[in-house]
């Protein structure tokens, strides 16, 4: 069992690793490093900026094929991302930002991830019921509602609820306010720049994983065995939630994988409008500042993320059902 | 009070409300089950048998109206909450169901599913107990090494063996009362003989009454003491195991009983066919349901559906013509006369040429695992060495149980393509030698006929379309396919003017005549039957079998027929090979083999058939096999029949030694050839 | 032809003749039956066709063009002149969020059905032959799948600057179909075993004619689904895209760049974000709507009846 999950994990890391190295390559011809230069005032020589863009390894005249080794044999050889157009470094400030976006993005689907699981079964025990239809219309709403919408309307709400409440209990800029002391005011004021966010991430999870918890849940129901179980002697109640949940959560650990893709873009979006300086933040900027190894470090932290949640989702498999455990 | 009957069903009535419509699955029966008793309840898919077991276990869905009463030793179960009912469940009522593959809980252990309800009926049983109390019952329903198997998943277990479990935990509180609904259907023969008998033992050892629901006449005649004939949601036919049997009064019984092949009788007579189908259930017509289809039914049978009429003391029947038949004014053959066969004149006439040469055909698979790194962990013998020859105008009938080769077998003909070992013959052409547009071309002399007639029909496409398919690969022009598909739909026995209509329009045996007429649209010589009546209700099948002896001497077919079960083969075919593991057994002609089987395997498999007459099944003798099939990736040294034999069993050690080391070859004996070593020592008796 | 003469009609094989037999509903008219039984399927529709209409005519309930500037209103909310309000440079909110939700729906509706073509083709391709061609595809696909769409779409934004918007539709698919394809890839791979496509294979009937006619009609209404929740995908991709800068570039207007403009305000002026909002959330919600409706008239888990 441990040799297939470890034959998954690396065929997950070879696809990450490929995807990434894509990924640059393409970063590569979308980007355009020289424009950032172009445009001061007074514009800097051709030969300072190609000093500039050969320092940083970015230079268009190299051959994409040369930069590409250069750039993947660094980070595999040192362990080095390269410098942002700063000069700072990429891996430092990845390591600083994906702490803060790791905060949102963990709490977020987990929160998602329960609350879904729960109102799907809840929804596809009470099928057709009116609690059935709050729920399924609910989450069709929030998955019709684009994050960055969402973001953006609970942030309306909160300032409602602010002012009625005559002080800011809910935060919604950054992820704490510089300069408190106090550990109890620090951690108070941390939630209340959390809540927000996070609210808005697991709304998003929760509606999603919900829908899937449900057909799940009904595929299930049905089953056979949930009959056998009343057979021999279960109440309905009792023969769903021992028998019928824990075999609907099997499917679940797939979509997990399926979906975080979309929870870390959706996160992204979240920590802009926030203005939280995580990865998400870091990511758009390079690309707005035409910053390849900052951009190529972005879509590996993003690779890294699926190719964990990938691997995590086979483990929860393999726990969750004995038939793969072989 | 103890003379009461256990269970009471009273004017019980199920409907189903759909959008427009109610479906009245099971309409006003009553019956009764006596301590102890084995009842039969016999019927087609539709008739409500399961439905009103269902009600008495109180697991119908929720959408169902039921109404009427079921007592339970005086109690009404329709009056019970499910709270009450499942103080019930499982303790005093216990049920088997049909697909023991999906009816356990995948992830939990099968100990677990047995002591769940062990626990939940006796709060003062400890853990440990019921441990051990499970271990027990699997030991009784014949697992080997329990103590081990107690820990395993359900997929670690094969079909029969996970309906042992079910059978467990069925008898595991001592109920009075065991619902085994079609238990036997999903599994092959010889396990369904193995799961009859512990059936039995179950029935034995708690001293239940036992309520078998089947469609197989056959299945009740050995085993029930009572049957109860089911058609459209009424009970049309009750009565003791011998009247019904020997002296069926409702036209549907004797129906019924005319048109199942008997593995005794098979093969001398034409079967009976009993056509058209059930009536829909949400759209009854007035009058006696079987009215459509009953060749005696008379005017007033259009207006009023009979009750049940008694004919002796426990023998009721629903027919108001009953009593004519009970008086002997009408004769089972007065009612459902014999077909004639087709005159030689009609015959086409037939030289004999090979039309299919197999010779030493192998076909392994590779196991593998992973998705980017394959490793091997296997070979899977499918087929293993398989030789047999079709002459024109001949049926042979490739027989064996689940996992035996015989679909990999006629898949490796179909391909046309050079087999991994051995070579295939059609009309005397090495098909390995073939182009591709030779290839085509051959493609017109063979065809096939697929078991599932849903299946084997693309939903999307209109009748005309999908006979006229193989016409289109073969450029024939519209209006020339237009005219064939008419005519190739009165060969086989429908209206031309039903091109237009989809598939699902149609019953299963009209959908089956519809699969044959696109087999014979490029009129070829030889037709492989995968199984093509084994999907088919049994009243169905009887009409497909004759139609396709008719179409064999008519068009001068050849038939490589794929069946399991022994008594339809022994119907259609003039030679029989039986297969076990990848390879042939025993095969010759069809009458030697039955009469005289050499090899084991083959006397088990005949002996594990039921036969639908209560006389003969009760003197019947059983050679019960061991076990499983073996795991087709086992290594199997010397004869791979070994491990399950019962000739090996009771031969002496030293002769054992040579079936351990030796692989048995097919040889000539008498007029038919066997792989065994000791056909000369076998002394196992059959029927 | 002369070998099969026409048997004798088996009079007892046609008597239930389906023709007096209750009429039975073909599957797409049992579809369309369940369809248009369920309420939320017309209201979908029904908002759906509405939104699109007044995407088209709305322009004329007002004197407003979406780039006219009323300085001497601006930044005030709705008003009879003004519906939906006005923005920082007094442009009338109504204005702007009919022609963006022109150009959204545009988008949405071509690039939706488009992605869903493009899995059609990928996945019964790929299930269909199997063996290295399948191989080759659904690694390429999980490759795909590594990094979210939704980045390689900003990765390639820059490309798109100087194209016009209908780029845009063409990017938006090309990275949306690999999930359908999957799934699309997974039901040929159990139909090619169903004995109907055998039976073709064996007749001798060419891949493309079995895809063709076998195998798309029969996952037809799967990709009729997948088609309807495209568009929502679509429109939400393009939104997203052009809220952060990376899609619709100014001066050209959708609902994803308009939302942009109204939410620096959103929490003191909410009419410039909340009424754009409203309607890209309705449209998607309807468009959900029939969704659903289809998916549960194509497969109906209801409490069907054992025997």
């Amino acid at each position: 069992m441990i040799v297939y999950l470890v034959r998954r994990f690396i065929n997950y890391a070879i696809l990450s690793m490929l995807a990434t190295v894509l990924a640059y390559v393409m970063a590569c011809l979308a980007l355009d490093p020289k424009a950032r230069y172009l445009g001061r005032n007074p514009r800097p020589s051709d030969a300072s900026i190609n000093h500039i863009l050969d320092r940083l390894g970015t230079n268009p005249n190299t051959p994409i094929l040369s930069r590409t080794t250069h750039w993947f044999s660094q980070i595999i050889f040192h362990g080095n991302f390269g410098l942002e157009y700063n000069s700072n470094s990429v891996a430092h400030d990845m390591f600083v930002r994906s702490g803060v976006s790791l905060q949102l993005l963990l709490l977020g689907s987990i929160l998602g991830a329960f609350f879904g699981v729960a109102l799907g079964v809840w929804g596809a025990v009470r099928q057709y019921k009116a609690s059935d239809q709050v729920v399924t219309y609910s989450s069709y709403l929030v998955l019709s509602t684009p994050v960055f919408v969402l973001g953006v309307l609970l942030m309306i709400v909160a300032t409602r609820f602010n002012n009625a409440v005559g002080h800011q209990v809910i935060q919604f800029t950054g992820q704490y306010t510089p300069g408190l002391s106090g550990r109890w005011n620090i951690i108070q004021d941390r939630v209340s720049h959390l809540f927000l966010p996070t609210l808005a991430l697991s709304m998003f999870g929760a509606a999603e994983y919900s829908r899937y918890q449900r057909n799940a849940m009904l595929d299930v129901l049905s089953a056979d065995y949930i009959r056998t179980a009343r057979s021999k002697g279960r109440t309905r109640g009792a023969a769903m939630v021992r028998h019928g949940v824990r075999v609907a959560l099997i499917p679940m650990s797939t979509y997990f994988a399926y979906s975080f893709g979309t929870l870390i873009a959706g996160s992204t979006f979240l920590e802009k409008i926030f203005s939280w300086h995580g990865m998400g933040e870091y990511a758009l900027d390079a690309i707005v500042k035409n910053d390849i190894n900052a951009t190529a470090g972005s879509i590996f932290y993003v690779s890294v993320l699926v190719l964990i949640s990938s691997t995590l989702a086979e483990v929860l498999y393999a726990a969750l059902d004995p038939r793969v455990r072989i | 009070m103890t003379s009461a009957p256990l269970l009471e069903v009273r004017n019980l009535s199920v409907d189903f409300p759909q959008s427009g419509s109610t479906v009245h699955a099971v309409r006003d029966i009553s019956y009764e089950v006596n301590r102890g008793e084995f009842l039969g309840i016999v019927g087609e898919s539709g008739s409500g048998k399961s439905v009103s077991s269902m009600a008495v276990m109180g697991l119908l869905p929720a959408s169902a109206q039921v109404s009427g009463d079921i007592l339970f030793r005086g109690e009404s179960l329709l009056a019970m909450n499910d709270r009450k009912l499942s103080q019930l469940r499982g303790n005093e009522i216990s049920m088997i169901f049909q697909d023991p593959l999906s009816a356990l809980t995948p992830v939990y252990t099968v100990g677990n599913q047995i002591t769940e309800g062990l626990l939940l009926h006796d709060s003062a049983l400890s853990k440990q107990a019921a441990a051990a109390r499970a271990v027990e019952l699997l030991r009784i329903v014949g697992i080997p090494a329990p103590e081990r198997r107690v820990k395993a998943f359900p997929h670690e277990f094969s079909g029969g063996m996970r309906q042992r479990v079910m059978i467990a935990i069925a008898i595991a509180n001592d109920p009075n009362l065991i619902i085994a609904d079609e238990p036997t259907t999903a599994l092959d023969v010889t396990i369904q003989a193995q799961i009859l008998e512990v059936l039995q033992k179950a029935k034995e050892i708690t001293g239940a009454a036992v309520v078998l629901i089947t469609h197989d006449l056959g299945v009740v005649a050995g085993n029930a003491d009572r049957i109860a004939v089911m058609y459209a949601g009424k009970l049309v036919e009750t009565g003791s195991v011998d009247d019904v049997f020997n002296r069926p009064h409702m036209p549907y019984t004797l129906g019924l009983l005319r048109s199942v092949p008997n593995l005794i009788t098979a093969g001398k007579t034409r079967l009976v066919p009993l056509e058209g189908r059930p009536p829909s259930l949400d759209a009854l017509p007035p009058g006696c349901p079987f009215e459509p289809r009953c060749p005696i039914s008379i005017a007033e049978c259009r207006t009023v559906e009979p009750p049940l009429l008694s004919i002796g003391s426990v023998h009721e029947a629903a027919c108001i013509r009953a009593p004519e038949i009970a008086a002997g004014k009408l004769s089972a053959a007065d009612v459902f006369p014999r077909p004639e066969p087709i005159p030689p004149s009609d015959q086409a006439k037939v030289e004999g040429r090979t039309v299919l040469e197999v010779t030493d055909v192998k076909r392994y698979f590779d196991l593998t695992r992973g998705a980017v790194f394959k490793r091997q962990i296997g070979t899977v013998k499918a087929v293993d060495g398989v030789s047999f020859t079709i002459h024109e105008g001949e049926v042979l009938g490739l027989v064996g149980e689940s996992g035996c080769g015989k679909s990999t077998t006629i898949l490796e003909i179909l391909e046309l393509t050079s087999p991994q070992h051995g070579s295939i013959e059609i009309d005397g052409v090495d098909v390995s030698t073939l182009s591709k547009d030779q290839r085509l071309a051959k493609r017109k002399d063979i065809q096939v006929v697929f078991q599932d007639p849903m299946a084997a029909l693309d939903p999307r496409l209109t009748i005309e379309d999908i006979v006229a398919e193989p016409l289109t690969v073969h450029n024939v022009a519209k209006p020339e396919q237009r005219r064939r598909v008419g005519e190739l739909l009165e060969t086989v026995g429908l209206d031309a003017s039903m091109g237009a209509r989809y598939p699902h329009e149609f019953s299963g045996g009209q959908r089956q005549r519809i699969g044959i007429a696109r087999a014979l649209a490029t009129e070829p010589k030889l037709l492989i039957l995968d199984e093509p009546v084994s999907a088919l209700d049994v009243s169905i099948q009887a009409g497909v079998i004759n139609l396709l002896e008719d179409l064999k001497e008519r068009l001068g077919l050849s038939y490589l027929f794929v069946a399991h079960d022994l008594a339809v083969v022994r119907q259609m075919a003039d030679k029989v090979a039986v297969m076990y593991l990848g390879r042939i057994v025993e095969a010759g002609p069809v009458d030697d083999v039955f009469a005289r089987p050499h090899h084991p395997y083959t006397q088990a498999l005949m002996s594990a058939v039921p036969i639908p007459d209560p006389a003969a099944e009760r003197s019947r003798k059983r050679i019960l096999l061991d076990g499983d099939l073996p795991s087709p990736t086992d290594e199997i040294s010397g004869c791979r029949f070994h491990s399950r034999c019962p000739l090996f069993k009771v031969l002496d050690p030293s002769l054992q030694q040579r079936c351990l080391t030796e692989d048995p070859q097919l040889r000539v004996i008498d007029t038919s050839s066997a792989a065994c070593h000791y056909v000369e020592r076998n002394t196992l008796q059959v029927m | 032809m002369a070998v099969i003469e026409p048997m004798e009609v088996d009079t007892t094989a046609t008597l239930v003749d389906p023709a007096k037999a209750p009429k039975r509903a073909s599957r797409g008219r049992l579809i369309w039956l369940r369809l248009k039984s369920t309420p939320r399927f017309w209201i979908g529709v029904t908002v759906v066709v509405l939104m699109m209409l007044w995407a088209i005519i709305g322009l004329w309930f007002t004197h407003w063009n979406p780039t006219d500037q009323d300085l001497i209103n601006s930044r005030t909310g709705p008003s009879s002149s003004h519906f939906f309000g006005t923005d920082d440079i007094g442009q009338d909110i109504y204005a702007e969020t009919v022609v963006g939700l022109r150009k959204s729906l545009a988008i949405g509706l071509i690039a939706g059905p488009l992605s869903t073509l493009i899995s059609a083709f990928v996945g019964s391709f790929a299930g269909y032959v199997g063996g290295k061609a399948d191989s080759v595809i659904s690694w390429f696909i999980n490759l795909l799948l590594v990094v979210p769409a939704f980045f390689l779409l900003v990765l390639i934004s820059p490309l798109l600057k100087d194209k016009a918007w209908i780029a845009l539709i063409f990017f938006i698919a090309a990275f949306t179909w690999m999930v359908m394809a999957q799934v699309i890839r997974a039901q040929t791979k159990s139909l090619r075993d169903r004995d109907f496509v055998k039976a073709a294979r064996f007749m001798g009937v060419d891949t493309f004619t079995i895809l063709r006619r076998h195998i798309i009609p029969n996952v037809a209404s799967l990709l009729i689904i997948d088609a309807t929740l495209g568009v929502v995908y679509a429109i939400i991709a393009e939104t997203s895209l052009s809220y952060f800068g990376f899609g619709i570039q100014p001066p050209q207007v959708s609902l994803g760049t308009l939302l942009a403009d109204g939410s620096s305000a959103a929490t003191t002026r909410p009419w410039a974000f909340v009424f754009p909002a409203g309607a890209l959330i309705l449209f998607l919600f309807a468009v959900s709507l029939i969704g659903d409706a289809l998916r549960d008239a194509v497969d109906p888990t209801s409490g069907a009846t054992r025997d």
